[in-house]
């Protein structure tokens, strides 16, 4: 499933032995930037800039807020619409209509194009993001289409002529109509609006929407509903288009359909690959760099090719197939890399001492039955790879899970915890029947699981990563976060996510990148990240793969302590030394099937479990 | 609306639908063994039109200059890729053997052009012109990048789309061209009056298809495509290569698409830019098929070219958009058919 292929694990030479940089303080240079470059652009129109140059940047703001909105669907939740374009058109012929020919307030016309604009991105995120992720960038071709040959069609929004006279915004009393005062509101917006996305990432609902382009699996199985974070990335891009093409009607003062067609929606997307896909500030290099080179090309190619038309967009398709080839990054954060030699990035502030820890579950009863498995069957086609399994497992113990390679162990995981749907038999957690849940409602019962192969968000650090498996003890929405207001819950989630990773020995990882550990750590990084969620069961898929002898001790000491805590553990596992030293009981399968059940002398004292470890004699 | 308009409205959808499914096997098959959504399967439908049209002329299309352009930059990348991989010797004959279709169909077309040859022989030669495309700009764009996700090779399909909508402008200009029709017969049944064009546009169709099915039936060629759109990897290890099966499947679009703008240019005039929503139209007969079904691709292409013609008599002005809506509902009862379709 390639949309949940782990990471590339590529940097295992940068193992857990690999000196780490200290956390130093950033150099005052780059704490002043952001400063300065604000100063910059608040300065700008005071001066004697030519008219022409504020026209751009008014143009390069417009542009960036729609930009922006992909970076977002696009870069981060891994989903792409080529309607962005449209949404700006809706935007813009909403407050053109209601200001030019109703004579109602520009600020009215913002708040109907967002509704319409909510409402039709709505409809379309509903009905295709269900489905693979294609669907909906050919339903967004569809959408911008129809809007456009609508538009252009009705007689009441003016056909191709569109409709004029749109008066400019009144602030406060004071008529932004000249360019220079537009300005300010058009880089306010911008601003706020990268600031907002920038905040949205650093949070809650924010790693999980990280989780959407390559790790919907884990995400799901950690209580996120992917499908409703799909939603609202796709929402949050519409409504950020919808303000530019407010902004837009009101900077040109009149509205045609050409602006807000099929072209321009490609050239959105165009904006936001060449400036960075993933990464805020590249939305407004895409957009800058988009501007100025659309202009000289419109300038250069009719006198070269003799005859006008829309030639830069051979130029535009190139360059978009040739950054996607050779620098799919995109121009900032190139840029930033290079930068990093002298401005190295400050790791995350440690801000979260001292506070109050997340609420836990209250633990089951040792000895109740918090798990059972009845008759569970998985069939693929004619193969069955679960056949009629049967197990309990109670409170306060650590159960085993072993058997010959393609035993059925992982799939019995993957049904327990609800990753996969069975095809028979009945599951009961916690004393609730579970079977045909989704996986996160599993999760919002008390289990928690790691995968077989890591699954984890590789651009994001070690901690992040581990808060995640805190989503379902928290509760900061998009809003909050957007607003910066889930700054208390969020200290909560590391300082929780920190505790896990010390608990592990991971403390010395906390802001690496997941995707630079080698593979034992990023094993040990995922049942951090399971701790998390305060489960009372835990599904630990060959934990002790990668890790060194010493490491393999060491999880074993912390598993026992959490059994002494009062959780319970079911896991598959290779290392016999390991599962026979640690566990209470063991189920033991072979094709499917439960051979046997017993503790471990048992287990090792079958002449089955032997045969099927390594064949019988004839 | 009466029985007789009705007809009438019936064998022009079925016409443009003939067009529209021969459009959605292409992009079907191209998707199914690349995982390329074709956006610019389109631009094929321009450039078949009008290649024919320059030729009508006796002008030598540029897409003539277009196509040894393709082969020669082909074998210059393959060259420095092999020189890379310290293999240029081994691999000299193989690259010139694939750039000399390209640049002998090329030279030849520059011969033929001037000498006014029957419309079928230029057609032919359009053919030989527009096919070879395909396998070259599947080289050029998409082969490197065959492993990357849907998401990037869908905006790499973006790019290709501007970039061969702002050539077949340098190409063809502004002006748009309608070509002569192939046969000028017309009979008479009851109301409706077939035109020969008609005929020969449902008869291509429903022969190609014909031809399709016995390609990914019977020969060894569309078994190993077939097998590629199964599983890659696996197709893979039982030796077919997947870049051979990507630049076979670009090959059979490219001639799909210049066969269908050569079948519907006597019947409408054709821009530059017309392809695109002619190919899109075939999207949304693809899509009908949630982009896997044969069949149902080319059913869903009859019902896109009967909702197009009948919502051009009801409202003319909104024709395309309702086209293009009726996607909606299609995919709304996908989703609810198929709600957990992940992407393998």
């Amino acid at each position: 499933m390639s949309t949940d292929r782990a990471a590339p694990v590529n940097a295992s030479a940068r193992g857990a032995a690999a000196p780490r940089v200290p956390p130093a303080a950033s150099p005052w240079s780059r704490r002043a930037a952001p400063a300065i470059l604000l100063a910059a652009i608040a300065v700008l129109p005071l001066l004697p800039v030519p008219e022409f140059w504020i026209t751009q940047l008014n143009y390069i703001g417009m542009f960036a807020l729609v930009a922006l909105g992909l970076v977002l669907l696009t870069g981060v939740g891994g989903l792409t619409s080529f309607g962005q374009a449209a949404f700006v058109g809706v935007g813009a012929y909403t407050t053109a209509l209601l200001s030019a020919r109703y004579g109602l307030s520009p600020w009215i016309g913002l708040a109907a194009g967002l509704a319409i604009t909510l409402a039709i991105a709505l409809v379309l995120a509903l009905i295709t993001l269900r489905m693979s992720g294609h669907y909906l960038p050919l339903a967004t071709i569809a959408w911008a289409l129809s809007l456009n040959f609508t538009i252009a069609n009705m007689e009441s929004l003016g056909k191709y002529d569109g409709l004029l006279g749109v008066p400019a915004i009144e602030c406060f009393g004071v008529s932004l109509a000249d360019g220079r005062a537009m300005y300010y509101l058009i880089w306010l917006l911008a601003i706020l609006g990268a600031i907002a996305v920038r905040n949205l990432l650093d949070s809650r609902p924010g790693r999980a929407i990280r989780a959407l382009g390559g790790a919907t699996v884990m995400a799901e199985a950690m209580g996120v509903s992917t499908f409703r974070y799909k939603v609202v990335v796709f929402l949050i891009a519409a409504q950020l288009a919808a303000v530019s093409g407010w902004l837009f009607a009101h900077v040109q003062r009149t509205v045609n359909p050409s602006p807000f067609g099929l072209k321009m929606g490609i050239e959105y997307l165009f904006m936001a690959v060449v400036g960075g896909v993933s990464s805020v500030w590249g939305a407004f290099v895409g957009a800058g760099v988009f501007k100025i080179i659309e202009d000289q090309l419109k300038e250069l190619l009719p006198r070269l090719l003799g005859s006008n038309g829309n030639f830069e967009i051979i130029v535009l398709g190139v360059v978009l197939v040739l950054m996607l080839k050779y620098a799919p990054k995109g121009l900032w954060p190139t840029l930033q890399a290079a930068l990093a030699r002298w401005w190295p990035a400050p790791p995350r502030a440690r801000d979260w001492d001292g506070a109050e820890p997340l609420a836990a579950r209250p633990k089951p009863a040792p000895g109740s039955v918090l798990l059972r498995v009845e008759k569970l069957r998985k069939q693929f086609g004619g193969l069955v790879a679960v056949n009629d399994v049967s197990f309990e497992l109670r409170a306060g113990e650590i159960m085993g899970l072993i058997g010959p390679n393609g035993a059925g162990k992982s799939t019995t995981f993957n049904l327990v915890s609800g990753v996969l749907p069975a095809s028979g038999g009945a599951l009961h957690f916690a004393g609730e029947a579970i079977t045909g849940l989704p996986s996160r409602r599993i999760a919002r019962l008390g289990l928690s699981r790691t995968f077989q192969h890591v699954k984890m968000i590789a651009d994001m650090t070690v901690l992040e990563n581990v808060a995640l498996g805190g989503y379902l003890r928290s509760r900061s929405g998009t809003a909050r976060a957007m607003l910066r207001l889930d700054r208390a819950e969020e200290r909560r989630l590391f300082a929780e996510a920190e505790a896990q990773l010390r608990r592990i020995g991971m403390q010395d990882h906390l802001h690496e990148l997941a995707g630079n550990l080698a593979l034992g750590p990023q094993r040990l990084m995922e049942i951090a990240r399971a701790l998390c969620s305060d489960p009372s069961l835990l599904l630990l898929d060959e934990p002790a793969a990668g890790l060194r002898h010493k490491e393999k001790q060491a999880l074993a000491a912390v598993l026992r302590q959490l059994r002494a805590e009062g959780m319970s553990i079911l896991l598959v596992e290779h290392d016999m030394d390991f599962v026979m030293g640690l566990t209470d009981r063991i189920v033991v399968m072979e094709f499917g099937t439960k051979l046997i059940e017993g503790t471990p002398a048992d287990v090792q004292a079958s002449p089955e479990v032997r045969a099927a470890y390594l064949g019988t004699e004839h | 609306m009466d029985g007789a308009i009705a007809s009438i409205l019936m064998l022009d959808g079925v016409t443009n639908g003939a067009i529209y499914a021969l459009l959605a096997l292409a992009l079907v098959l191209v998707f199914a063994v690349t995982r390329v959504i074709f956006i610019p399967q389109g631009e094929f439908v321009a450039f078949g039109a009008l290649t024919l049209a320059g030729l009508q002329l006796g002008r030598t299309p540029m897409t003539v200059h277009f196509l040894i352009a393709m082969a020669l930059l082909t074998a210059v990348l393959d060259l420095v890729a092999a020189a890379r991989a310290g293999r240029l010797t081994a691999e000299l004959r193989p690259i010139a053997l694939r750039a000399l279709p390209g640049v002998v169909i090329g030279l030849a077309a520059m011969a033929l052009a001037p000498m006014q040859l029957p419309l079928v022989a230029q057609a032919l030669l359009t053919l030989a012109i527009v096919t070879p495309m395909g396998g070259l700009l599947y080289r050029l764009a998409y082969q490197s990048l065959a492993d990357a996700s849907v998401l990037v090779l869908l905006i790499v399909s973006v790019g290709v789309h501007f970039a061969l909508t702002g050539l077949g402008l340098v190409f063809f200009g502004a002006e748009g061209s309608r070509n002569p029709s192939f046969w000028e017969a017309s009979y008479a049944a009851g109301p409706l009056m077939f035109s020969g064009q008609t005929l020969i546009i449902v008869m291509a169709s429903a022969a190609l298809i014909v031809a399709l099915w016995l390609f990914f039936e019977r020969s060894l060629y569309g078994k190993a495509l077939r097998a590629t759109a199964v599983n890659r990897l696996g197709a893979r290890l039982m030796g077919i290569s997947s870049t051979s099966a990507g630049r076979l499947s670009f090959t059979l679009a490219a001639f799909i698409g210049a066969l269908s703008g050569i079948l519907i240019s006597p019947t409408t005039t054709i821009f530059y830019d017309s392809g695109f929503l002619i190919g899109l139209k075939g999207f949304v007969a693809a899509v009908f098929a949630g982009l896997s079904s044969y069949p149902g691709a080319a059913l869903g292409a009859l019902l896109v070219g009967l909702i197009e013609s009948f919502s051009s008599f009801w409202a003319s002005a909104f024709k395309e958009v309702i086209v293009f809506t009726s996607i909606l509902p299609v995919l709304l009862w996908r989703s609810w058919r198929d709600p957990h379709h992940e992407e393998h």
